[in-house]
């Protein structure tokens, strides 16, 4: 597709779209979002970036192989959940550790964050991994 | 014990997604494949080692307790199951390496294959029936995209009905969790196990058994909700479909015998009858279906259904004694019996792969004279092919002397003259086989009138060291028959005494 407009407008949309889906992956941990929503809107701003520019942009932009993506993403959720392992609970169960932030307060982090961002990376390239191809053909 | 419970999932899932990122460089997911399917085969040796010393292991998923949270249990018959999803893994790992070609290997033949065990051990392990149907669909996810990879008409034939069947099943089954939610409030299998006994209704339990029958039934390949296995299983690569035999039907055979030993077991009088028709009636079909087939895989495919009929054969009959040492005669010859035939199965669609390779065809017609150019291959063969017909000593001849035992044990003596016939049937098909592809004289327009032609040395080793290390299996487990049923039996009467699975779930938390 070649318009001005989309193409000047996905130059900003696409920074916003990433932040929004951050923003969305954190906020998952308590109130609704999380990896899942967060990893789609993420990947729309791809696909519209691939709209305006071109498929082969979109892929090059993205800077991975969906499928390396994937990958990377079971491998982090794998060790997420494995890492209960190690602290000799049962799988999957969540680690925490809280981190005292000055100005902030107590900061909880745990590996359900970590499966949440795993979570993320899978559905991102999961979902590239589909539209980018198809908008090649 | 914790840790080794979980191996099996967190192996296979590893590979895959180490494979993943290895996307591009084939010779590092080749060798992942293979690295990965050994360290499954080592875990789950250890599984089973751990669970035959300190009895049935439980852990609960993320530390919620049992009947809230997704429990994973491994009893002996759980245990054994993974072993051998670990071995027919490591085989059809190795055989993959020369018998695929590079297309389907790059387009993710090895992360779907770790998916696909991965989904059959995560069935074989789940204490919930839910979290079962979850593990169902990875196994189905994956091996939808195995039988079709590569995109031959033949295969999206095949692929078609096969998932077509499947969903239905699925469906099937989804509905009769929902269902089965509603009635009882839990789906842990153990809480089910105590909670179904004291339902106000008893004929909506066995309308519910049925659903469940007809939705593994149809995964299982039992008569009659077997078309999708002879319409799919000939038309991938041989190793695809050399997994599938060994494994995914089995996966349905695994979950009726647990749920009808678990769960259903109120109106044995229906349930375990029609169990028992079924296996005669799939043990006659199969066998009958093979007899009219005149290409390699689809009689192997053929053969499979009625080897299903004599391990449902165990459960009928165990369900239908009022004896404890009869019904655990009779799930042992169960568990034996689908011990010997993954092995068994498994190698002969191996065997098969070489037949076609050295001589051009599937098709028995134009195979011909591998005896003579090739005498190994012809004992490969035989070793799988006697033990399947149930020769003594091989492994098949002790499955089918407990099954048999059992059944005139519990005085089902038609049941028996049905399984001892379809024996002989199988001898029969087998010997067509044999006669066909390897006794007589190669067609003149054959690619084996000439010498055979050779296989590469690195082909010889990957293509024949797993059907020779499978076949030495099976005649180990022929001539150990002793111990070998001695872990079945006591995998049986774990599954005949149901407070010790109870209890190692709802009991003694770990």
């Amino acid at each position: 597709m070649n318009s001005l407009i989309l193409r000047v407008a996905t130059r900003f949309m696409l920074p916003l779209l990433l932040l929004f889906s951050v923003f969305l992956l954190l906020r998952g941990h308590n109130e609704p979002g999380g990896g899942f929503s967060g990893g789609l809107v993420a990947a729309s701003a791809f696909v519209l970036y691939g709209f305006a520019f071109g498929a082969a942009e979109a892929g090059h932009a993205l800077g991975a192989d969906p499928r390396r993506l994937i990958g990377a993403g079971l491998l982090l959720a794998v060790g997420s959940g494995s890492a209960a392992l190690l602290a000799e609970q049962p799988l999957m169960t969540g680690l925490w550790a809280v981190v005292a932030v000055p100005g902030f307060g107590d900061l909880h982090l745990g590996t359900p964050l970590l499966f949440d961002v795993a979570v993320y990376l899978v559905v991102v390239g999961v979902t590239l991994s589909i539209v980018l191809p198809l908008a090649e053909e | 014990m914790n840790v080794l419970l979980v191996l099996p999932l967190v192996i296979p899932l590893t590979t895959a997604a180490a494979s993943l990122l290895a996307w591009r460089r084939l010779p590092l997911q080749r060798f992942l494949a293979v690295a990965g399917a050994a360290a499954l085969l080592a875990a789950s040796a250890a599984l089973l080692a751990g669970v035959w010393t300190n009895g049935i292991a439980a852990t609960q998923m993320g530390g919620w307790p049992a009947p809230f949270g997704i429990t994973l249990v491994a009893d002996l018959f759980s245990a054994v199951m993974v072993v051998l999803a670990g071995v027919v893994g490591l085989a059809v790992a190795v055989y993959s390496l020369a018998s695929l070609d590079e297309p389907r290997e790059s387009f993710g033949y090895y992360p779907l294959l770790h998916v696909l065990l991965m989904g059959v051990c995560g069935a074989f392990l789940t204490g919930d029936l839910f979290n079962l149907y979850v593990w169902f669909e990875v196994m189905l996810m994956a091996s939808f995209v195995l039988l079709a990879l590569g995109g031959e008409p033949d295969q999206l034939r095949g692929a078609i009905k096969y998932v077509t069947l499947n969903l239905v099943a699925s469906a099937l089954f989804l509905a009769a969790v929902g269902i089965l939610y509603g009635l009882a409030g839990t789906l842990n299998l153990a809480d089910l196990a105590g909670k179904l006994n004291s339902l106000a209704e008893p004929s909506t339990v066995t309308a519910l058994a049925m659903l469940f029958l007809v939705a593994f039934g149809i995964k299982a390949a039992v008569f009659p909700l077997f078309f999708w296995l002879p319409a799919s299983y000939h038309t991938p690569p041989v190793a695809v479909s050399a997994v599938f035999a060994g494994l995914l039907t089995k996966v349905g055979v695994y979950a009726l015998i647990r749920v009808f030993t678990l769960l259903f077991v109120q109106d044995v009088g229906y349930t375990h009858t029609l169990i028992l028709v079924l296996s005669g009636l799939t043990m006659v079909t199969g066998v009958l279906g093979a007899a009219a087939q005149q290409e390699f895989r689809r009689i192997l495919s053929f053969h499979i259904i009625s080897q299903i009929g004599y391990m449902i054969l165990g459960l009928g009959l165990a369900g239908l004694t009022t004896s404890t040492a009869l019904a655990t005669l009779a799930l042992a010859g169960s568990v034996f019996y689908i011990t010997h035939h993954i092995i068994v199965k498994t190698n002969l669609f191996l065997v098969s792969g070489v037949a076609r390779r050295l001589g051009g065809s599937f098709e028995l017609k134009a195979l011909g004279g591998l005896y003579r150019g090739r005498p190994g291959l012809a004992i490969l063969f035989l070793i799988p092919a006697l033990s399947l017909a149930g020769m003594p000593p091989l492994s098949g001849f002790f499955a089918k002397l407990s099954l048999v035992q059992a059944g005139l044990g519990a005085g089902q003596y038609a049941i028996v003259a049905v399984a001892l016939v379809v024996g002989l049937l199988t001898l029969f098909s087998m010997t067509k086989i044999w006669a066909e592809a390897f006794w007589k004289p190669a067609p003149a327009d054959s690619a084996l009138d000439s010498p055979p032609p050779d296989l590469g040395p690195r082909e010889r080793y990957t293509l024949l060291l797993p059907i020779g290390l499978l076949a030495v299996l099976t005649v180990t487990i022929g001539l150990a028959a002793g111990p070998v049923f001695t872990l079945a039996t006591r995998a049986a009467e774990q599954l005949v005494n149901r407070d010790a699975y109870v209890h190692a779930v709802l009991g003694g938390q770990r």
